[in-house]
């Protein structure tokens, strides 16, 4: 039934009395209440453990294993950052400054390479009309779904291969060739709901393709190629898998790996040392996210419904 | 210019090379090497359906992960949808701090995957830890998580139904896109809030659980970091994953035939319990003249 059959529907005098409007209120102020009592709760519940986390980073062993408050009993141990310190300079022989730059060293052109390839792939798809596009669109949506796991065997073989085992290629190289399938829908997407007039006036100017791209597309894609940057940022950031097939030597950790080898070697006993390099491990990818939340949910959102 | 084919194919080119460079060829090369026995030194040889039979009739490590990793999704995949939708629709309201709330939940799913995570998370589930204290205070027992196996597979289950936001923001995408129309007609009609839930808004939502749902599965039959780093695939395999016994074999024994072979038994099996969905989509996915919007 549409709206409108509901409304001729109605008495169209109707004004409703003053004990219901005050009912409804209250229905929703106790209907407000209740939602942030959730919602409060909820949230404590998820980000307390992390909270949790930070104040252990100053405590000793002793007194973590035992306090439920995040704070330590003597707030004065909150200026001392032996435990930052430590956990930076590992028990190798390098710091997390070597696994941090190595670690930008592939995140950097990883995600350059992405924008790139994603915006020509993405105006093709959204802009050109040519045979055999449908095809190459649903393979594209295909590859969404195809597990990466079943490729990681041939895919290892052939960079193999190619000589690029631990180097950054395996993981840089393929995300220039736009197969984060991902992302670039997510840009196609985009553009195809924005307005064509601006690069018709363009063409008719006489622009050629790759004015037109880079004057009048990217800036229209804008904020689309910023939640790109963004996830892949992270994304790769946290990426174990990937670094863990291919880079052997330990000067080319990146800081997953480094993080997973500071555990194995003192882990145990060197709890807030631990702790406390996770959560510098933490802070790219948090920085980013507070500054631009925005637009991951934007990015997840239209990714998803549009999809 | 647009009608330019050459420029569309130019354009596109890029991912014409990568998807069958990247994509296709090794699809093709997996399924392949998964009828031969390839030690990774010298050449595959063809030994046509031996993997197969040794997973399936000789090889108890293929049938414990397979359990576990089948069990996993079965628990995982409803708690994060239904832990999403529930959060989604206690967001869906007037709020004030709407946008602070979606972020502070969308965090952990941005963050969950890394092995920082990870390397917290066992940390939690301690003997001491965080969840042991609490559970002290409550006058619960400690429960030894790690190192039982009947209770580390629950400390995956935890930290990947925290990672619910994604779910989330797209149901509530979708919620708010629910005509507000509906809702004051059912009200008029006298329709209790469970009533509207259950008969305006999930019906029109349906396509967007459907859409959640396979994205969580091909996501959770893959799980990795997580069992890797905080259990080690241990105690006694309970939390030893496809993913991992694949790794394993791959990169560790490297029998590289064997390894493909396992990929894709999990790949077919995410493949048809996504054709299963699909197939069964039309009797409970509800498209109406909502499609074009919704899709």
């Amino acid at each position: 039934m549409s709206s409108e059959t509901i409304a001729t529907a109605l008495p169209k005098t109707r004004i409703p009395s003053n004990a219901e409007v005050l009912r409804t209120q209250r229905r929703e102020r106790i209907s407000l209440t209740l939602r942030y009592l959730i919602l409060g709760s909820v949230g404590l519940l998820m980000l307390y453990p992390l909270f949790w986390l930070l104040g252990a980073s100053f405590k000793s062993n002793q007194e973590i294993f035992t306090t439920i408050w995040f704070l330590p009993r003597d707030l004065t141990q909150l200026l001392d950052f032996s435990a930052y310190y430590n956990g930076w300079m590992t028990r190798t022989e390098f710091t997390f400054a070597t696994y941090f730059l190595n670690s930008f060293l592939i995140v950097i052109p990883r995600v350059i390479v992405t924008l790139i390839s994603c915006t020509l792939v993405a105006y093709s798809f959204a802009r050109f009309e040519y045979p055999g596009k449908k095809l190459l669109f649903s393979i594209m949506i295909g590859t969404m779904l195809l597990p990466p796991i079943v490729l990681r065997v041939p895919q290892y073989l052939m960079f193999k291969e190619l000589g690029m085992i631990d180097t950054y290629w395996p993981l840089i190289l393929p995300s220039a060739f736009a197969v984060d399938t991902f992302f670039t829908f997510l840009v196609v997407q985009f553009l195809r709901g924005t307005p064509r007039d601006m690069e018709e006036a363009a063409i008719i100017d006489g622009c050629n393709a790759l004015q037109l791209l880079w004057h009048i597309v990217v800036p229209l894609l804008k904020p689309a190629l910023i939640s790109v940057a963004l996830f892949q940022f992270i994304w790769t950031m946290n990426d174990f898998i990937g670094p863990l097939i291919y880079i052997s030597t330990v000067e080319k950790y990146p800081v997953s790996l480094a993080l997973k080898m500071s555990m194995d070697v003192s882990g145990e006993v060197e709890w807030a040392n631990i702790i406390a390099i996770s959560i510098v491990a933490l802070l790219p990818s948090l920085t980013v996210f507070f500054l631009a939340q925005r637009y991951f949910i934007e990015g997840a959102t239209s990714s998803g419904i549009k999809g | 210019m647009y009608e330019s084919k050459r420029l569309g194919y130019l354009f596109v080119l890029p991912f014409i090379l990568g998807i069958l460079a990247f994509n296709l060829f090794p699809f093709a090369a997996s399924f392949a090497l998964s009828f031969t026995d390839y030690p990774l030194i010298g050449s595959p040889t063809y030994i046509g359906l031996e993997n197969y039979e040794k997973m399936v009739f000789d090889d108890d490590l293929f049938w414990k992960s397979l359990t576990v990793t089948v069990s996993f999704a079965l628990i995982v995949v409803p708690a994060r949808l239904a832990v999403a939708l529930f959060i989604a629709q206690v967001l869906n309201f007037k709020l004030r701090g709407i946008n602070f709330f979606r972020a502070a939940y969308y965090l952990p799913t941005i963050l969950g995957g890394s092995i920082a995570i990870s390397v917290m998370w066992k940390f939690l589930f301690q003997q001491k830890g965080l969840v042991n204290i609490i559970l002290d205070t409550v006058g619960i027992d400690p429960i030894p998580w790690l190192a039982s196996e009947r209770y580390a597979v629950w400390t995956i289950v935890a930290l990947n139904t925290w990672q619910f936001g994604a779910a989330m923001v797209i149901f509530l995408a979708a919620l708010q896109g629910v005509p507000k129309s509906l809702y004051e007609a059912a009200e008029i009609d006298g329709a209790s809030f469970w009533q509207q839930f259950r008969n305006v808004t999930l019906p029109i939502i349906t396509p967007v659980i459907f859409f959640n749902m396979i994205m969580q599965i091909v996501n959770c039959f893959q799980e990795f970091n997580a069992p890797y780093m905080i259990t080690e695939g241990g105690p006694l395999y309970s939390t030893y994953f496809m993913a991992i016994y694949i790794y394993d074999e791959a990169f560790k024994y490297f029998n590289m035939g064997y390894a493909s072979a396992l990929s894709w038994v999990l790949f077919f099996l995410i493949v048809a319990i996504a054709g299963v969905l699909f197939w069964s989509s039309k009797y409970w996915v509800f498209y109406s003249g909502e499609k074009e919007k919704a899709r």
